[in-house]
């Protein structure tokens, strides 16, 4: 697939999807280029995350089409599904590490489930994406013995530890502290030019957004509203674009 | 209209649960099928879920193999049929009561904490990150739990068999002097092995009413810490009716 001279990994095309009688996307439609960092913006309750559970097959639109390195994830066993899934990861906003297992355990766990590594190449490759997070210590740790940040980062490894083509960031910096926040947002660029990949991360926090994205895409009334560069979106002519930049009280948003 | 909405949401209630558990239960069997159990963890389980019963089950069946003993063995002497009180308790306890209150004893400690445990699972998010890992929560958690439940509730009710019986002669012994051997030969007069297994084909239906009801009201779970509660007390209370409906069913078609 490919957007004029933009190689596309990902597409998400007309898709609509209700839980009850409520729509969170309408329509809406979103390529994510390859190689590159496309940031998800827009308000609490948009339907931000929803947009990476549909990228991730963990959702199926009512209607609409979501493709995956060309394919159709929605018209698929659940089977091939879990196979288009070994080439995607997503980074859980409460990292959502299996508690009983340590974080070398829950780091592991897809290697072990995916492939036939002996387990000395698996706690070689282990070691190493914990070491991209800066988490080696961690290793015997329990997911409870970790604070936030460590939690992201842990939940980062286990999200790189098989070399994903495209991995998923759901709000990495929600709820940290300034100085995690840049180590986080450095992580994610660090993570997307060591495996040569694609990421897509949602965040509330415009500087850190700004600090790693190519681009960036608004999500505003379950669509995407505006798609551009981030200097693009910087620049963006459109008052709601700019409202939620300015985080004014006053324009077109209702509060 | 009112009652009848009611009635309506209540009847696709009953089919999307039944159709859900039924779902569930036959994707954990697929995969027992096609050998895809995680034998470690099975083992694990096994150890978790039955070893630690085991202690409560032994107290509760010692106890009713007493008092069944204590009810029956001072009519029995009175009107002289000491000769059949073994054969009473290992009656009732092989056939019905060691089965049943078995399994009722593991869905209270058992099936609650499989609801409990993945309910937690689902509301942090656990069950999401293993789906978006390519693993099939079915294999990855249920399976392990029903077969370690299939292995270990027909041995756990054996032993309250046995117990159960040492309670009654042990009652029978002190309480109306009911000599050992009078009371053993009893009991081989009264049971005999069809009996035994018939107890404990039933085991393994409970084992896996108890697995199954605990695993999918855990992964049905909705709403937080109050969803959890929620889901373990339904799984507990819902197991232990259909732990009584299926003994019925399965002493009809068994012992009627």
């Amino acid at each position: 697939m490919s957007n004029g001279d933009r190689k596309i990994i990902a597409r998400i095309e007309d898709a609509t999807l209700a839980f009850g009688e409520r729509v969170i996307l309408k329509n809406c439609n979103l390529d994510i280029v390859d190689g590159a960092i496309t940031c998800i913006i827009g308000l609490s309750g948009a339907g931000k995350s929803t947009i990476l559970r549909l990228l991730d097959g963990l959702l199926l639109p009512s209607a609409g089409h979501v493709y995956v390195r060309g394919r159709d994830v929605c018209h698929i066993t659940e089977e091939q599904r879990n196979r288009v899934r070994q080439k995607i990861s997503l980074s859980f906003q409460f990292s959502a590490l299996l508690d009983s297992l340590t974080v070398g355990e829950n780091v592991a766990l897809p290697l072990r489930e995916h492939t036939r590594l002996s387990e000395a190449e698996i706690r070689r490759t282990v070691m190493d994406a914990l070491d991209s997070v800066g988490l080696t210590r961690a290793f015997d740790n329990l997911p409870a013995e970790l604070s936030g940040g460590m939690l992201k980062r842990a939940g980062f490894a286990r999200a790189i530890v098989t070399r994903p083509d495209l991995v998923l960031y759901d709000e990495p910096t929600t709820g940290l502290d300034p100085i995690v926040t840049n180590l986080i947002t450095d992580t994610i660029v660090r993570l997307r030019e060591k495996l040569n990949g694609t990421a897509v991360v949602i965040s509330h926090d415009l500087s850190s957004i700004f600090g790693m994205a190519d681009y960036v895409a608004m999500l505003f009334e379950g669509a995407i509203i505006a798609y551009d560069t981030a200097q693009g979106i910087r620049n963006s002519p459109n008052p709601i674009v700019q409202q939620f930049l300015s985080g004014s009280e006053i324009g077109p948003i209702p509060i | 209209m009112r009652f009848l909405d009611r009635f309506g949401r209540a009847t696709i209630d009953f089919f999307e649960y039944a159709g859900g558990l039924t779902m569930l239960s036959a994707e954990s069997l697929g995969f027992m099928v096609r050998l895809r159990v995680r034998i470690a963890e099975t083992i694990s389980q096994a150890a978790l879920l039955g070893v630690q019963s085991l202690v409560i089950v032994l107290l509760t069946s010692l106890f009713t193999g007493a008092v069944i003993s204590l009810e029956s063995a001072q009519q029995a002497v009175a009107y002289g049929f000491s000769a059949f009180v073994g054969g009473a308790v290992a009656y009732a306890s092989v056939r019905e009561l060691g089965p049943m209150l078995t399994a009722v004893v593991v869905a209270g400690r058992v099936g609650a904490a499989i609801a409990a445990e993945l309910g937690s699972m689902v509301v942090t998010e656990q069950i999401e990150a293993l789906r978006s890992m390519g693993l099939e929560p079915a294999r990855f958690l249920v399976v392990p739990r029903l077969v370690a439940l299939l292995l270990m509730l027909p041995l756990l009710t054996i032993f309250a068999d046995v117990v159960s019986i040492g309670g009654g002669m042990w009652i029978a012994q002190v309480y109306a002097h009911i000599s050992y051997e009078s009371f053993i030969s009893s009991v081989r007069q009264s049971i005999d092995m069809p009996d035994v297994l018939k107890g404990i084909l039933k085991a393994f239906v409970f084992a896996t009413i108890i697995a199954m009801v605990g695993a999918y009201q855990g992964l049905s779970t909705r709403g937080g810490a109050a969803g959890v509660g929620r889901s373990t007390t339904f799984a507990v209370v819902l197991a232990i009716i259909l732990i009584f409906i299926s003994n019925f069913v399965l002493s009809f078609f068994l012992f009627g």
